[in-house]
């Protein structure tokens, strides 16, 4: 009963809500129903429907993969402040971080799987059944890092939730070792993800021990961005109170963290160019072209500009307090460091070949419309996971008012 | 460089051997974990096809790796193999299991100052290996690089003159390298491609989950991917063929040069090397001294591409 009372309570939260909810909601399904249009096309032809090559054997999959990978980590920037220096205003909404990694972890392993040849052999990973090539394999690890993550996620925050909603106390003395492992957890998601790339001596662009900060300081960037502007469509809809003070704090750390990317980039174009080795070539086909080939080259400048604008709007406090320009900086963020840790960073790996051809890569439109399918699920499933854990987390929604009503 | 140093480097390890050199059915114990595991994934299977849109059957989804399998096992998917392929090309296929002859590890040494760039082994491997012809897959790239240059960037594998060899440029054919310290084999997250005990790198394209991530471990382009199902013609397609070499592949697989596994082990020359018009390929075991690629490298000028990378391949380029 008690059971059912929660179904019960949490599908009629669903089903309603402002007509902009219902407008957002089927939006996102049919995003997702597009996707999967597309997705059965490209089970049924093979990877020919994508745009990858054996030049360009990873494209817009991979790079929606790496990014994401970044977003849910960023989960943690907003645990450390909240409990390791016990800043009140952020506890409360460490939650909402937590549920956007899940979501992000989901879009996450859907976009592995996405590019994977055989889906139908998945089965080859799961050790005892099939062989999960550990020690030597990267991407096994990543497998091993990126679902420990997505445990810690889903269990952290549904057990604080579980407890809120049958109106007890949370025993910090139980969860708190899950919640201090998952600060390493979440550096080692995306360290290790670098590692994939970072590994292969055969792609000079991404064998540079530089990857792995790099991808940490852009982490640092879009995940936080991310939450901002989600922290505030949550206010707005719902009585969840996130504090200024708090979105502020995560502004100063963005900032931070963009400042270290900037000056990392900086230091990888400082070795590239000085050095001018064949390793330079990858690095002047994305910023310059060669051959008379650079399809990279307006989208990677267009993710610099905004990286640095956004940056300046962070740094200055005027710019900072204000939503208004807050917002743009965030979004900016969140382009630039897309465009910047997804194609930009995968496509150019392959870029010239390890035999010195130059062999260009564009998504096709199945590409596109399966990774936004992708986005629409993992934005349905945030959505959902947000309208049932809010009202938990305000005490809107307790086992008391599901039976009452 | 001594051959000593190269055997040691390449010698494999002793599990692998014993593994290949008795195929045994394994213990009572392994044959109960292995039962298990069947049952959960034919019951895996059944639910699978309801959704399944890449047709397969339930014994090929099930399918073991090929280093896992029992002799039983070998056989009774290689008898489901040669059925399917007379269904699918109308002819009786040999699907070969040799395993590594004892005191073999071979090699590959190619003369890069005669070679006259004319492409048969191109061609010849796409016949003798399966490649599909549509998408076109080919497994060597012969690199064209002008006199007095070896950047690789500056290298063109287009070139399409009236007749080779052209005055000024000189000939570099790039195949796998089928590198002792294999990057590619590394980075497999399922295992599905490792080194034979005799120095081949194999793809199991039966347990290769389509990831592509050997493709990008490898710095010499040495890997292909089926991006749509292989198309073969009927009559090119080669019915001599060995399991992990060159039998017909499946869509959403890496493959690659297996130094035509399906005939070194039998003895045989390599297609690319029976083809060559001028006779720049050489292959042999370099653990036998009086070998042909032995004694090129104790006596001529030998280099491997991108040493830097610590790669080890067994395959030398050769000069004069």
């Amino acid at each position: 009963m008690q059971r059912s009372g929660f179904i019960v309570g949490a599908v009629r939260r669903l089903v309603t809500g402002p007509p902009v909810y219902y407008v957002w909601v089927f939006f996102l399904l049919a995003l997702a129903g597009a996707g999967i249009t597309a997705y059965v096309k490209q089970l049924q032809l093979g990877l020919i429907v994508t745009g990858m090559t054996n030049y360009v054997s990873w494209g817009f999959y991979i790079g929606n993969f790496t990014f994401l990978v970044g977003v849910a980590a960023a989960a943690v920037l907003l645990i450390i402040p909240a409990y390791v220096y016990d800043f009140g205003p952020i506890k409360d909404i460490v939650i909402v971080g937590e549920a956007l990694a899940v979501s992000a972890l989901i879009m996450c392993m859907l976009f592995v799987t996405a590019d994977l040849g055989r889906p139908d052999r998945v089965w080859h990973l799961f050790p005892g059944l099939g062989i999960l090539n550990l020690p030597r394999s990267m991407l096994a690890w990543d497998i091993v890092v990126l679902n420990g993550y997505l445990f810690l996620n889903l269990f952290i925050p549904g057990y604080i939730l579980w407890k809120a909603y049958h109106e007890q106390q949370v025993n910090m003395r139980f969860i708190l070792p899950f919640i201090l492992l998952s600060i390493p957890w979440a550096v080692s998601i995306h360290t290790v993800t670098a590692f994939i790339y970072n590994g292969l001596a055969a792609r000079p662009f991404w064998n540079a021990s530089i990857l792995a900060p790099r991808f940490l300081a852009s982490a640092f960037c879009s995940g936080p961005a991310l939450s901002i502007l989600l922290y505030q469509v949550v206010r707005r809809y719902s009585r969840f109170h996130v504090k200024d003070e708090a979105l502020q704090k995560i502004a100063e750390m963005i900032a931070i963290a963009m400042a270290i990317n900037l000056f990392l980039l900086g230091a990888e174009f400082f070795k590239e160019l000085y050095s001018d080795t064949h390793h330079l070539s990858p690095l002047q086909y994305l910023y310059a072209g060669v051959h008379g080939k650079g399809r990279l080259v307006p989208w990677i400048w267009t993710a610099f500009t905004f990286n640095i604008i956004a940056f300046i709007i962070f740094l200055v406090p005027v710019t900072r307090k204000s939503f208004a320009t807050l917002n743009l900086g965030c979004v900016l963020i969140i382009v630039g460091i897309w465009i910047e840790k997804g194609i930009g960073l995968i496509i150019p790996g392959f870029i010239p070949a390890p035999l010195g051809e130059v062999w260009e890569y564009a998504p096709t439109g199945t590409e596109i419309m399966v990774a936004a399918g992708i986005w629409g699920i993992g934005l349905l499933i945030l959505t959902v996971i947000l309208k049932i854990l809010v009202p938990i987390e305000t005490g809107e929604f307790t086992k008391s008012t599901a039976t009452a009503s | 460089m001594s051959d000593r140093r190269f055997m040691n480097e390449a010698v494999p390890d002793k599990g692998d051997r014993e593994r290949k050199s008795d195929p045994s059915p394994g213990s009572p114990q392994q044959q109960g974990t292995d039962l298990s595991r069947r049952t959960f994934l034919a019951g895996a299977a059944a639910v699978m096809g309801m959704f399944a849109v890449n047709s397969c059957t339930w014994q090929e989804f099930i399918q073991n790796n090929f280093r896992r399998m029992t002799k039983k096992e070998i056989d009774e998917t290689t008898e489901r193999l040669k059925a399917e392929y007379r269904e699918k090309y109308g002819k009786d296929f040999v699907v070969g299991t040799e395993s590594p002859i004892d005191g073999t590890l071979f090699a590959y040494a190619l003369d890069i100052q005669r070679c006259i760039g004319c492409r048969r082994c191109v061609h010849g491997c796409v016949e003798e290996n399966n490649q599909s012809r549509d998408p076109e897959i080919q497994y060597i790239r012969v690199l064209r690089f002008k006199d007095g240059d070896m950047d690789l960037e500056h290298s063109d594998i287009y070139y399409n003159p009236d007749e080779v060899p052209q005055k000024g440029y000189y000939y570099m054919p790039v195949q796998c390298q089928h590198c002792a310290n294999a990057p590619c084999t590394k980075v497999c997250p399922v295992q599905a491609t490792w080194t034979e005990p005799d120095g081949i790198v194999v793809v199991d394209y039966n347990w290769c989950i389509g990831c592509r991530y050997c493709m990008a471990a490898c710095p010499y382009m040495g890997r292909w991917f089926n991006f749509a199902d292989p198309v073969i013609p009927k009559d090119e397609v080669n019915t001599e063929t060995h399991y992990l070499g060159n039998r017909p592949r499946m869509r959403n697989v890496v493959e690659k040069c297996t130094f035509c596994i399906q005939r070194v082990r039998k003895g045989k020359y390599p297609k690319c090397v029976e083809v060559c018009p001028v006779g720049v390929r050489k292959f042999g075991n370099l653990l036998d001294p009086d070998s042909e690629v032995s004694r090129i490298i104790r006596t001529k000028r030998v280099f491997r591409l991108k040493e830097d990378l610590n790669t080890q391949p067994k395959f030398y380029y050769f000069f004069e």
